[in-house]
C-alpha cells in the first residue's frame, strides 16, 4: 500500500450555504476509509493545525479542517484572521455547527468515503467538537481539553460562550476526552462533572487524564507541549477512530 | 485555557505596521489568552488595528502578565509626567 498523500486548500459549502475555505488531506490510494473533521483552535487555521490534518491522512483517513474565520477574514494570515474574528465576537455556535456539518458532508461525498466521519477539536475546538456531535450526524467525537463544555464562564465574558450542559443529552456520537490534570479550563472538577453527566445520560465515552500536563499539551509549537501526554493521546485517538470509523 | 475574554476600546492614533508603514489606529483589542509567538502559556495581548483596512492592518503585542502591568505603570507614569492640560 502506498504512503503517498495529497494535501491542498479547497472550498466547501458551510453554514447558510456560504462557501468557505478548508484544508483537505487524503491518502492517495483509492481504498474506502473514514473521514475526520479537524476543528482548529482559537489561534486559527494555522500551520500546526494543517499538520494535524495531514497526520490524519497519514493515519489513513480523509481529513479536512474548515477555516472558521473565512467569513471575517478571507485570505488573511491566520493570526490576523483570529484577531479579527475575536474582535467581532468569535464564532457563533450555530455557524460552527453548520460549518462542521458542511465539512462532514464534503468528506462523505468523496468517492473513498465509507460514510463514517469523526470530529476532533483542540482548546476552544474541543468544546466545538462536543457541540457539533450534539447536533449533526457524526460517528465519533474527540474533545481535547475544551473549556466550558461544563462549568460556568466567569461574568463579563464579551464572547458569549455558554456551557453545553443542556445539550449533552443530545450527544449523538461516542466521545473520547483527553485532558491535562494541571489545566484549569477545563479543571479536573469540570471534567468530573462531564463524566458524571455522560454516565447519567448513558452516553458512551472514554476519558484519559494526564498528570503533569496542562492545557494544550498536543501543541508542538507551544511551551505547553507535553511529550508523554501527547504521545499517549495520539495512540488513544488512533484506537478510538479505528474502532468507530474503520470498516 | 482559552479565556475567551476580549476587551475592546476605541483608539485615536497611529501605529507602524505591515511593510513598515504607518496607519491610522481606530480600535484596540485586549485579551489574556494563548500567544501566537511569545514563549508563555498565556500572555496579555493587544491588537492595535484599523478594521476598515482589513485584517492585516494590525500591530500585535504579546506580553507576560508582569510585563503588561509594568507597561500600564509606565504609561501612567509617562502621562503623569506631562502637564495636565496637555494630556486631556
Amino acid at each position: 500500500m502506498s504512503d503517498a498523500l495529497c494535501a491542498e486548500t479547497t472550498r466547501i459549502t458551510g453554514h447558510d450555504d456560504h462557501e468557505i475555505e478548508a484544508y483537505l488531506a487524503r491518502p492517495s490510494d483509492n481504498g474506502q476509509r473514514g473521514g475526520v473533521v479537524v476543528i482548529h483552535h482559537m489561534p486559527g487555521f494555522d500551520r500546526a493545525t494543517k499538520e494535524i490534518v495531514r497526520r490524519f491522512a497519514e493515519l489513513g483517513y480523509d481529513a479536512i479542517c474548515p477555516n472558521l474565520y473565512w467569513r471575517e477574514a478571507p485570505n488573511a494570515a491566520p493570526d490576523d484572521a483570529a484577531a479579527t474574528a475575536r474582535a467581532q465576537g468569535g464564532v457563533p455556535d450555530e455557524r460552527l455547527i453548520g460549518d462542521v456539518g458542511g465539512a462532514a458532508g464534503a468528506l462523505r461525498a468523496l468517492p473513498t468515503s465509507n460514510d463514517k466521519v469523526g470530529v476532533i477539536g483542540y482548546c476552544s475546538g474541543g468544546r466545538q467538537s462536543v457541540l457539533a456531535a450534539c447536533h449533526i450526524n457524526l460517528d465519533a467525537a474527540v474533545d481535547c481539553y475544551g473549556a466550558f463544555v461544563t462549568g460556568t464562564p466567569p461574568d463579563g465574558f464579551p464572547l458569549r460562550v455558554t456551557n453545553l450542559v443542556d445539550q449533552l443529552p443530545n450527544l449523538r456520537a461516542p466521545l473520547l476526552g483527553l485532558f491535562g490534570n494541571e489545566d484549569q479550563y477545563p479543571s479536573p472538577a469540570q471534567v468530573d462533572e462531564l463524566d458524571e453527566i455522560l454516565n447519567r445520560e448513558d452516553k458512551p465515552h472514554e476519558f484519559h487524564r494526564y498528570d503533569g500536563a496542562g492545557h494544550a499539551f498536543f501543541a508542538v509549537d507551544r511551551p505547553s507541549y507535553n511529550v508523554a501526554a501527547a504521545n499517549d493521546g495520539w495512540e488513544r485517538i488512533e484506537t478510538f477512530y479505528q474502532t468507530h470509523l474503520g470498516g | 485555557m482559552c479565556t475567551y475574554a476580549t476587551i475592546k476600546t476605541e483608539l485615536e492614533g497611529s501605529a507602524k505596521g505591515p511593510e513598515s508603514k504607518w496607519f491610522h489606529v481606530t480600535d484596540g483589542t485586549v485579551y489574556f489568552d494563548h500567544p501566537v509567538h511569545a514563549m508563555a502559556e498565556h500572555t496579555l495581548n493587544i491588537d492595535f488595528a484599523d478594521p476598515s483596512r482589513g485584517p492585516g492592518a494590525r500591530v500585535a503585542v504579546e506580553l507576560t502578565a508582569a510585563s503588561a502591568r509594568d507597561l500600564v505603570a509606565a504609561i501612567e507614569a509617562a502621562l503623569a509626567s506631562a502637564p495636565a492640560e496637555m494630556t486631556v
